[in-house]
């Protein structure tokens, strides 16, 4: 168990900026998620704190000692990289107990450890296979198992479900989950699948191209996105965005309803909404339109949940409503969440 | 396996060392080859200059520089510009016949067939066996009076006969007529190439996407059509690999000729490599010697940059 | 109709395939013939030349063995190309490693310039060898051509094997870090035992391609007891201008067969080394 501190780390990869300016600290036994597109450094960072690569400044701590500059093995650390990267010439006993004998543990103990790993991810019918006859799902937990057998302090993840199907995946993010929580090691966890990281974090560090946008709770970023970057990255369909002036209004989809479902007494907004195209998908409605009137004419949607049952039908307008404090404000140069539109 | 658990007992908690330093052992490993590549072939090959440059002989081994003297002797000597011309004469005429026998060879091994393994094995031959020995058997075959062409162009009528197309002696003399003497050391570069050749085509040919000759097929191209648009086309870049790859091993080899002919009859197979060795080592002269064999640097260093032109463009694919 | 032109495509192949496999292996079907034939038919002009006229004979196989320095021409291969395989391992292993993994912009010119290395001829290197040789005092040596044989082994393995190291991933060596070893022993214990099958190609081309040496052999070694099969028999078993076919097709036959059958089983490792990378 321990806590991971990142001071003020960048990664320069030629001209590259990979990483920069990077603080972040994680609360013990936290899980912690780095969330963002492809190329936002968010597996640099976590590569770093592995040891795999060193940050051109800055300095990397864990468990109060600086370890920038030390070499992967001395950190006890685990990870499970996005192709599990099983040995492919050993068994399954033998990948789990790899880092046990690379620490130069007796016989026993490490056959102990290895029995209790495998128990724990119930894989202890597969020892004798070699990872090539295991499907996805064996390898990503052999891979989980050889990562925790050695009880290590810090717990690294690298988009760890992305090879599974969608159904198998679902189950393994709960499992890993609860798995987390029972062992209460800090975990830090790279995905750019926002679900994943809502269900999964405890908090969420968002990045884009290279830098924090903001740390929180899943609750925290959903609801108050600290920039218009987290607000149109989380959440599908993203925040809706309007002009105002020298702000943006945003609004998420299912706060964008027919103007008899909100409560407009603390002072709603209502705003004429020209229907354009309907999804039907099942539990819920997707509705894409424009609105004008004190906006230029903008695209926005609406997502109507199943027990939203009135008509409607594209090619129409309707009046819709957003109840006041669903409204967020930017600030339009920055981008950043201001509260000056709610004076 | 078990060895590494004894040594490697205190890997978790010693201290960083070199051998978690990627930049040190970059540069450590890669030193021997450097080091061994510069003193066995990059000196060697200043050296080669050098003595060109000047008078040193087995004898007398001592470095004078002379100037250009060496090359102009060498240029008014008739046996090596017999030399060059043969050198490049046996190159591009063998090369140019390999190229063209492997791909119909290539296109047939495409084929599955029953003792592919075995057909394999015996066309491979002539590349797999030491080409000293493979050049022995020819050897043989082109002997004076027992060789097995002659004897067949004589049991056909085409030879020992009066009046028989090609001469009323009982024997061709392979190596000792000077035009067939250089036939007959094109036929044995063409043997030994082919087989490198055609697996070089053949790793072309599988190369080829499925779907692409599916799609030709289904837009109507058949046959010489398909070969000339697709094929073709597409595995021209290993054709040519092929192409320059016969090329050098066709300049630097002096074993073909020197197991055959030593150069005779008169000079008249001589190739740079031979009269290089004849001049520098047994005769003892080195600094002609190095100065004939500097004379395959400018076709090589072609070669080579062709080579790396096609290694930067498939790479950039 | 469709049927018979199947067949007659299939007679066309094998056709084809029957004067290319003539055209390739006559000559080792000539040495056969000429090992097992008695003088006398040999030298008959009047026989068919393809045929035992006379019942076959194993004399020219005992004068070969019995008679000849033959038996030493092997032991002197066998002990060359196993010290060149020793050296090329040593070396041109942690060099492709090195290329493969660390090299960025640089290394790959470094690369592509040691591969070029592999065409500078020996016919241009041998002249400032031998005097190396002889200033080493390795004339009549098998010492020289351990020494120089690398020169052109080196070159091309570590070509070839930079290509294998290439297909391992990342990865896997980066998790055998992170599982506790170092830099180096992420190398040595985990990538080179998933590059075994890599390093026993370049084993057995560093032995054939010293097996098949000429030039170098015939300029640093003229002792007949020193001398490698591959000038050993050319050389030694023609007495002045009296060729003594049958042994001589003998020698060639033994030295040549085992070492294409091990050679076939690897070509096509060698012929990505030779492609560069042009096919995938």
């Amino acid at each position: 168990m321990a806590r991971i501190e990142i001071r003020d780390v960048s990664k320069l990869f030629g001209e590259v900026r990979a990483v920069e300016g990077v603080n972040l600290l994680s609360t013990e036994g936290e899980f912690l998620v780095l969330l963002g597109p492809s190329g936002c450094g968010k597996t640099t960072l976590l590569r770093m704190i592995a040891g795999i690569e060193e940050p051109t400044s800055g300095d990397i701590v864990i468990d109060g000692q600086v370890v920038t500059h030390l070499p992967p093995r001395v950190r006890n650390i685990a990870m499970v990289f996005q192709s599990y990267a099983l040995y492919p010439h050993m068994t399954v006993y033998k990948n789990i107990a790899f880092p046990l004998r690379a620490r130069g543990m007796g016989r026993a103990t490490i056959k102990d450890k290895v029995e209790w790993a495998a128990g724990m991810f119930g894989i202890g019918h597969l020892l004798d296979r070699k990872p090539r006859a295991l499907s996805g799902g064996e390898r990503q937990r052999v891979a989980l198992a050889r990562a925790m057998v050695r009880e290590p302090s810090v717990f690294l993840l690298d988009e760890p479900l992305s090879n599974l199907d969608a159904i198998l995946r679902a189950s393994a993010r709960e499992e890993l989950r609860q798995f987390q929580k029972r062992v209460a090691v800090t975990t830090v966890y790279v995905t750019h699948d926002q679900v994943e990281a809502m269900g999964l974090g405890d908090r969420i560090v968002v990045m884009s191209k290279g830098s924090i946008r903001q740390v929180g709770t899943p609750a925290e970023i959903y609801q108050w996105p600290a920039d218009t970057f987290v607000a149109t990255f989380v959440g599908s369909p993203p925040m809706n965005l309007m002009e105002q002036g020298d702000l943006l209004v945003g609004f998420r989809p299912e706060t964008f309803l027919p103007a008899e479902f909100v409560e407009v007494r603390d002072g709603g907004v209502t705003y004429p909404f020209e229907v354009t195209y309907l999804e039907y998908l099942g539990a819920e409605r997707l509705v894409y339109g424009n609105v004008g009137e004190k906006f230029q004419a903008r695209h926005v949607v609406s997502r109507l949940p199943g027990s939203v049952d009135v008509s409607i039908e594209a090619g129409s307008t309707y009046s819709f409503a957003v109840s006041r404090r669903d409204l967020r404000y930017f600030d339009r140069a920055s981008g950043l969440r201001t509260d000056k539109g709610l004076a | 396996m078990s060895g590494w658990q004894e040594d490697g007992t205190t890997v978790g908690l010693t201290r960083p060392g070199f051998r978690d330093q990627a930049g040190l052992l970059a540069k450590l490993m890669i030193a021997p080859a450097i080091i061994y590549i510069s003193a066995m072939i990059g000196i060697p090959f200043v050296l080669a200059i050098l003595y060109s440059l000047s008078d040193v002989t087995t004898g007398d081994p001592t470095l004078r520089l002379i100037g250009l003297q060496n090359f102009r002797e060498i240029l008014a000597d008739p046996v090596f510009r017999i030399s060059l011309k043969n050198t490049f004469f046996f190159a591009f005429v063998s090369v140019t016949l390999v190229i063209i026998l492997s791909r119909i060879l290539a296109t047939a091994l495409m084929a599955d067939f029953r003792g592919k393994w075995l057909v394999r094995f015996l066309i491979m031959l002539p590349w797999t066996a030491p080409i000293s020995l493979g050049t022995i058997g020819w050897l043989w075959m082109y002997d004076s009076i027992f060789s097995p062409i002659d004897w067949i162009l004589r049991s056909i009528g085409l030879l020992g006969t009066p009046g028989a197309l090609l001469g009323a002696q009982p024997n061709l003399y392979w190596l000792g007529e000077p035009k067939l003497a250089m036939a007959s050391v094109v036929l044995v570069h063409a043997w030994r190439l082919l087989p490198l050749a055609t697996v070089i085509q053949l790793a072309g040919l599988s190369s080829i996407p499925r779907e692409l000759l599916e799609a030709a097929e289904v837009d109507g191209a058949k046959g010489w059509r398909r070969t000339v648009e697709i094929t073709i086309p597409l595995t021209l870049p290993i054709i040519s690999i092929a192409f320059l790859f016969g090329l050098i091993f066709t300049f630097t080899d002096m074993t073909v000729v020197y197991v055959l002919t030593r150069g005779g009859p008169v000079h008249m197979t001589q190739v740079l490599s031979t009269w290089t060795f004849f001049k520098g080592i047994e005769g003892g002269d080195l600094a002609q010697g190095a100065a004939i064999s500097l004379f395959l640097f400018p076709a090589l260093a072609g070669v080579a940059a062709l080579m790396l032109r096609m290694a930067r463009r498939t790479e950039v694919v | 109709m469709a049927n018979a032109r199947k067949i007659f495509r299939r007679g066309g192949l094998y056709g084809l395939l029957s004067v290319f496999v003539l055209f390739g292996a006559f000559p080792f079907y000539w040495m056969v013939i000429a090992t097992f034939k008695r003088d006398h038919d040999l030298f008959s002009p009047a026989n068919n030349p393809f045929l035992f006229n006379e019942p076959p004979t194993l004399d020219h196989l005992r004068l070969l063995l019995f008679d000849t320095h033959f038996l030493t021409y092997l032991t002197n291969t066998f002990l060359v190309g196993l010290a060149v395989v020793i050296i090329t391992l040593a070396i041109a292993v942690p060099a492709a490693y090195s290329l493969a993994r660390w090299a960025r912009g640089w290394g790959e010119t470094l690369g592509i310039g040691i591969f070029l290395t592999y065409l500078v001829p020996p016919t241009i290197l041998f002249i400032p060898l031998s005097r190396f040789a002889s200033a080493l005092g390795l004339q009549e040596s098998l010492w020289s051509l351990i020494l120089i044989y690398p020169t052109f082994t080196i070159p091309f393995c570590t070509w070839l094997l930079m290509g294998f190291f290439k297909t391992i991933p990342r990865d896997i060596e980066e998790q055998a870090m992170i599982d506790g070893l170092s830099r180096l022993g992420a190398m040595t214990r985990v990538v080179l035992p998933l590059a075994i099958s890599g390093i026993l190609t370049i084993v057995v081309f560093a032995f054939t391609l010293s097996m098949h040496e000429f030039i170098y052999a015939l300029t640093f070694i003229s002792v007949s007891a020193k001398k490698t099969v591959s000038i050993g028999v050319p050389t030694e078993l023609v007495r002045g201008d009296v060729f003594q076919w049958g042994p001589l097709m003998a020698g060639a036959l033994l030295a040549s067969i085992p070492v294409a059958v091990v050679y076939t089983f690897f070509l096509d490792r060698f012929i990505a080394g030779f492609t560069m990378g042009a096919v995938k």
